[in-house]
């Protein structure tokens, strides 16, 4: 019981990225992953990769609010990461079974579903910063990253005053809101959704 | 500079600044006017993504910093585990060539044994001995000779390591680790191949895959002083473009490289080749395995051959036909996992800011 409580603390800590719950949640589940796809010809890199993008679904799901733990994070760590590196395996055309014990996967295809669906979506966003060109990829992600302060902002960027900062962070910004809605409407519809 | 303002309130509701009064009055605005109403809907929806954005982007980064730390610390396996497994690690991947070697080894040894064999001296009769030993004597000067002749080509090739390049071509990543496509002329009858990138800096590079009938040659940098990239700027389409589409090139027709740019003439190559196409586009010797690229910036074929009776018929190899290459190239373990993109990061960018993204990845081949 004391371990539920400690796991649900973790996962409240990882919604919030506190640095002491993700370093405890890495430290106790990358081995497992680790010789998970080792064994399954990868190498540690491909571990590292697997690993995070896994940790990356567990972030989201915290965040989600919704995420009942009805199974150890260790499982649903494991049951991601194998399907995950399993859909590498089979884009590389390397159909390979792995060999493990199926009692202690879970069903995770929405969790996975949900993932790709969030990272086409910030795909895009980086895609379209990084058309942006400089100096307005790095007015925006100061302004809106960041969350720093206009005047701030006007100091490291070389601008006389707030206010002319601010004026080119508009424009900035139309171009980024128009780059960003083309390609998701776009997005939306190649997708075929 | 309304629209500035409008903007700025619309943020500030969102965040929820805004006082009491301004509140009450901004709402009123939103319920009479339905395009500020829409901006509010819409920046809404696009602070969200970017928040989250951001707070992804910096999960993401976080973890690295954790998995370093982590492994820093000892508290988790990865660099001992890479120490352990990369015995495993090379000698899967290079247990082929390594077999290839043993048994280039084993027939050279069993020829020579051979030839020693055959030429070796049968049991000398008495009589033949002065001259022999005088045969012998002249043999050992030869072969000192030869060994002061090798001494020197040796000490020449190290200290200039200028070889006598006999063709010239341009070449390009297909992916990050040092893969690239050239045309098979350039590379076919050499010994040694190098490539420059713009800077001049020189790598040698080593063939894998050859066509003569598509000339098409897949060569990979074999080189320590070669870092890989982390990815590259360019995708390769899978599609053929279409007739009239706008297209450029970079090579290296001279010691620089040069950009030229023109449209697709016709979709298929000569007689009806359907792999290759026929493109309209300054084109020099040099120019040769140069990549093709359509406006977006992605790869749509390799530079290869010219007509020589029609001066602006130039033909190329289709992207396609790359994705084809590679999957024969493929079935080799060592490249199992090389994987192309056929997105462009520069699809949005103009043409000097792709240009300038892109020539980093076009170097000049060169093969003696």
């Amino acid at each position: 019981m004391k371990d539920q409580i400690d796991e649900q603390a973790l996962l409240k800590g990882l919604a919030i990225s506190d640095k002491k719950a993700v370093e405890t949640i890495y430290q106790e589940n990358f081995n497992m992953v680790q010789s998970l796809i080792i064994n399954n010809n990868g190498s540690s890199d491909d571990a590292k990769d697997v690993f995070q993008e896994a940790m990356i679904v567990l972030y989201e799901k915290a965040r989600s609010g919704t995420f009942e733990l009805n199974c150890q994070i260790k499982t649903f760590v494991y049951s991601v990461a194998r399907r995950l590196w399993l859909k590498r395996l089979q884009q590389q055309n390397r159909f390979s079974a792995t060999s493990d014990n199926l009692e202690n996967l879970i069903p995770v295809e929405n969790e996975l579903e949900e993932h790709e669906k969030v990272n086409v979506e910030f795909e895009l966003m980086e895609k379209a910063l990084n058309n942006l060109g400089e100096p307005c990829k790095s007015l925006l992600e100061a302004y809106y990253l960041q969350k720093q302060n206009m005047h701030v902002i006007a100091a490291n960027f070389g601008y006389t005053n707030a206010d002319n900062a601010k004026n080119q962070k508009y424009k900035c910004l139309m171009r980024l809101k128009k780059i960003f809605f083309t390609d998701y409407k776009n997005g939306n519809d190649d997708g075929g959704y | 500079m309304e629209d500035i303002k409008i903007l700025d309130a619309v943020e500030r509701y969102i965040r929820g600044e805004m006082n009491p009064d301004e509140r009450l009055h901004f709402e009123n605005l939103r319920k009479t006017n339905a395009e500020i109403d829409l901006l509010v809907v819409e920046h809404t929806l696009f602070l969200q993504q970017m928040n989250r954005f951001g707070e992804w982007k910096k999960f993401r980064s976080s973890l690295n910093d954790v998995h370093t730390q982590l492994t820093e610390q000892g508290k988790i396996d990865s660099t001992r585990l890479k120490g352990k497994a990369k015995v495993v690690y090379l000698f899967n991947r290079y247990k082929r060539v390594a077999a290839i070697a043993a048994v280039i080894a084993g027939v050279t040894t069993i020829s020579l044994s051979a030839l020693v064999w055959s030429v070796s001296p049968k049991p000398p009769s008495s009589a033949d001995y002065l001259e022999l030993s005088r045969k012998v004597d002249a043999a050992k000067t030869k072969t000192d000779r030869l060994e002061n002749d090798l001494a020197v080509v040796k000490s020449e090739k190290s200290s200039k390591p200028s070889i006598a390049y006999k063709t010239v071509g341009t070449g390009f990543f297909i992916d990050a680790s040092g893969l690239m496509i050239t045309n098979a002329h350039v590379v076919k009858n050499s010994r040694n191949i190098s490539v420059f990138n713009e800077k001049g800096d020189k790598f040698n590079a080593i063939v894998l895959k050859l066509d003569i009938n598509r000339d098409v040659a897949i060569i990979k940098i074999d080189d320590e002083n070669f870092k890989q990239f982390s990815t590259l700027p360019y995708g390769i389409s899978k599609n053929s473009a279409d007739v009239a589409e706008p297209i450029f090139t970079l090579g290296y027709p001279r010691d620089e490289i040069v950009y030229g740019e023109g449209y697709m003439s016709a979709k298929t190559g000569n007689n009806g080749d359907t792999l290759s196409c026929q493109i309209a586009i300054p084109a020099d010797p040099g120019n040769s395995g140069g990549p093709v690229f359509n406006k977006k910036g992605e790869v749509i074929g390799v530079l290869s051959a010219k007509k020589t009776n029609a001066e602006s018929a130039v033909f190329a190899v289709q992207s396609k036909y790359i994705y084809k290459a590679l999957e024969e190239l493929k079935t080799n373990a060592l490249y199992k996992k090389v994987k192309l993109s056929s997105k462009s990061s520069v699809a949005g960018l103009s043409k000097v800011q792709q240009v300038k993204k892109i020539q980093d990845f076009v170097f000049m081949v060169k093969g003696d």
